[in-house]
């Protein structure tokens, strides 16, 4: 059961984790726990988080976005930093490094439908905390990068990410339009305009406008981007990287969960670790016959709330094991390690200290 | 009050909270707590990953409505559907005399490059089709899991984002109706769902503050989920208790029992201080849901939830404000 030295073993040697799972599991805690225990091996670890809750950003010194990472001090051998991925200005950073001159850059910060990818188009949060992953682990600063990911709620996820914002930026229909009217494409052409005009009908000219005129800026960056997206792919399938699923006990979490690791197999990566947090302790292995029969002779006196209370819980432990069945088979042989409902929530040092105590058996 | 009086408050319900509360259970109790007030419930589920169905036994939903839990004697039916943006596309657009294109529109990706553009116009396409729902008196009251929050949020803003970004147009009277619909407490309430736990209680008093202030929408009763049920009566020591009942404890059983009984205890106050810290940061009533000892549900907690649900209803002072009065 106990999987402390498996976890160990991955702290130590692995150069990129990243913690994925559906919202409201503790992703961002276990993120921090396994930086946290990767400067207590002696690395230089840092997390990048996505959403912290704000009194865990608060102590991590990390409440106001810096897209930078921060120090935090503490008796450890090695180093922990931590960072707020901030979306925007990691993909303001990327147009830098790819534009060819000054003016392009002004041409896309400022354009609206720009500023709209950072906020609404699905995956850019997801793109950025891969560039961001690899941009630490290619800085050399560090030698163990722990990535938080976004909540994943929709059917694209992490890994996929920087595939379809490139094939995004690279759009198709905007090609057909761009293309140099040589004559065999002419046709082509004037029906996609008759498409665009259709298009702009019914969500208005302006909206279409400025895409265009964003996708016009963008030419001649699209390269600089589909290979840095190629590169992110390759390190999130290279061999210093493992993903740690986390979920919670309940069924709904499973089945997301099991949902997740599917994806990540269809994309040939393997579970390393399943961490389940919020599990409920249990308090007895009696037979739950032999229990009941227990029950019911308390019935009517004092005892009774006691045993009730025992069954109740034994009720949800046992459930929960259920519901971790088939997921431990799933990712097996991958070591699953259970973290325990805790009684507050965690939002500073000593906190992901007792988490670690959970996770490495300390 | 007079839980049908509650449930005819508004014929749209929008259940919201950060996931991992129990959004999707409490949307599932909530139109089997107006079934069997007799009236006819529609869940409309926007998110795919959404384990609705399977709460009432049941496949998958899908575009088109399914039934969920059918009507017998006073009890009234529960159905439900998925409002996906994709088809809620198609289908505006064959509305609209556009079927020609609807399909180049997705398979050019055009629409990514569209939703982009104007953010909001997929979230508008599913609240559209809900108004239609609620115009064309789909059911008495209609239920919709709403995404989780942060999503939330930019789900319900995106409707006055929307109407900066397009100004003219289809799109533009359609995100103008919604809004009429989303802030008519008349039409529809937000119902928040949280859990007696800090960052939960935490993050559903931002999301409040923000649907009042930047969307204007009137909040319905607070639901915390997952509250332990009292139990009385665990304060006595085992060894003590069994004296009293005159029955010898089996080896192993005192130390369990005692230590299930500490943490029951323990667990309790902290959920009870963070839903007195709740209602001191949020004065809106709240209705309490029992944590349920079993780690999978299905149809027979949905009932217990359902009642649950009434139960609480029934303690809110009456008469009550027309809900969402605190936030006007």
């Amino acid at each position: 059961m106990t999987a402390a030295p498996d976890l160990e073993r991955l702290v130590d040697r692995a150069g990129i984790l990243v913690c994925c799972g559906s919202g409201g599991v503790g992703k961002t805690t276990t993120a921090a726990t396994l930086a946290l225990q990767g400067a207590r091996q002696g690395r230089r670890a840092v997390v990048v988080t996505i959403d912290p809750a704000k009194r865990l950003a608060d102590t991590l010194g990390i409440g106001s976005l810096a897209n930078t990472p921060i120090r935090i001090e503490g008796d450890w051998p090695g180093e922990l930093w931590a960072m707020m991925l901030d979306t925007k200005s990691t993909f303001d950073d990327l147009v830098v490094k790819h534009s060819t001159d000054d003016a392009q850059v002004q041409r896309i910060l400022g354009n609206r439908f720009y500023r709209n990818i950072s906020g609404a188009l699905s995956g850019t949060q997801e793109y950025m905390a891969g560039e961001k992953l690899y941009e630490l682990h290619d800085e050399g600063r560090f030698d163990l990068v722990v990535v938080d990911t976004p909540p994943a709620h929709h059917a694209l996820d992490f890994i996929d990410a920087s595939r379809r914002l490139t094939t995004f930026l690279d759009h198709r229909l905007y090609r057909m339009l761009m293309t140099p009217t040589r004559a065999y494409l002419r046709a082509v052409h004037l029906a996609a305009q008759a498409f665009v005009r259709t298009v702009s009908k019914v969500v208005g000219g302006e909206v279409l406008d400025d895409a265009l005129a964003f996708f016009s800026a963008f030419e001649g960056m699209e390269e600089g981007f589909r290979q840095r997206a190629e590169a992110v792919q390759d390190l999130l399938g290279a061999e210093g990287t493992a993903f740690v699923l986390v979920a919670s006990p309940r069924s709904d979490a499973v089945a997301e969960a099991r949902f997740f690791a599917g994806r990540l197999s269809e994309s040939n990566i393997a579970v390393a670790a399943l961490v389940i947090n919020r599990v409920h302790p249990r308090f007895t292995r009696d037979h739950a016959e032999s229990e009941r029969e227990r029950t019911r002779r308390a019935a009517g006196t004092a005892l009774e709330p006691l045993y009730t209370n025992l069954a109740d819980l034994r009720a949800v432990a046992d459930g929960e094991d259920a519901n971790l069945v088939e997921l431990a088979a799933q990712v097996a042989p991958a070591p699953v390690t259970r973290v325990p409902l805790l009684e507050d929530d965690v939002h500073d040092l000593a906190g992901l200290d007792r988490i670690a105590g959970h996770l490495f058996g300390r | 009050m007079d839980p049908t009086q509650f449930l005819r408050a508004s014929r749209v319900v929008i259940v919201a909270g950060k996931g991992g509360v129990g959004k999707t259970t409490v949307s599932a109790a909530l139109a089997r707590m107006a079934a069997r007030q007799g009236l006819s419930a529609l869940v409309v589920q926007v998110e795919r990953t959404s384990s609705l169905a399977s709460l009432f036994g049941r496949p998958p939903l899908t575009y088109v409505e399914s039934m969920l839990a059918p009507a017998a004697g006073t009890v009234g039916e529960v159905r439900g559907r998925t409002i996906t943006p994709d088809d809620a596309l198609l289908e505006y657009l064959e509305d609209h005399g556009l079927r020609r294109i609807s399909k180049r529109l997705v398979s050019t990706g055009a629409m990514d490059v569209v939703s982009t553009a104007a953010p909001g116009i997929k979230d508008i396409l599913i609240l559209g089709k809900v108004k239609a729902l609620e115009r064309s008196g789909a059911a008495d009251l209609i239920v919709i899991d709403a995404p989780a929050a942060g999503h939330a949020i930019t789900f319900l803003l995106s409707v006055r984002g929307l109407l900066d970004a397009v100004r003219v147009g289809p799109i533009n009277a359609q995100a103008r109706d919604v809004l009429e619909l989303l802030t008519d407490p008349e039409r529809t309430t937000v119902v928040l769902v949280t859990l007696p736990e800090e960052t939960p209680v935490n993050e559903l008093v931002e999301t409040a503050f923000s649907l009042e202030d930047r969307v204007g929408v009137s909040l319905g009763p607070v639901v915390v989920n997952g509250v332990y049920p009292t139990v009385p009566g665990l304060d006595i020591s085992p060894a003590e208790a069994a004296a009293a009942a005159g029955i010898t404890l089996r080896p192993g059983d005192e130390p369990a029992l005692s230590a299930a009984a500490s943490f029951r205890r323990h667990r309790q106050v902290l959920q009870h201080a963070q839903v007195e810290r709740l209602a001191e940061l949020l004065p809106i009533p709240q209705l309490r849901l029992p944590f349920l000892f079993d780690a999978s549900l299905g149809p027979a907690h949905v009932d217990v939830l359902a009642d649950a649900l009434a139960d609480e209803v029934v303690r809110l002072p009456d008469p009550v404000p027309p809900a969402g009065a605190w936030c006007r």
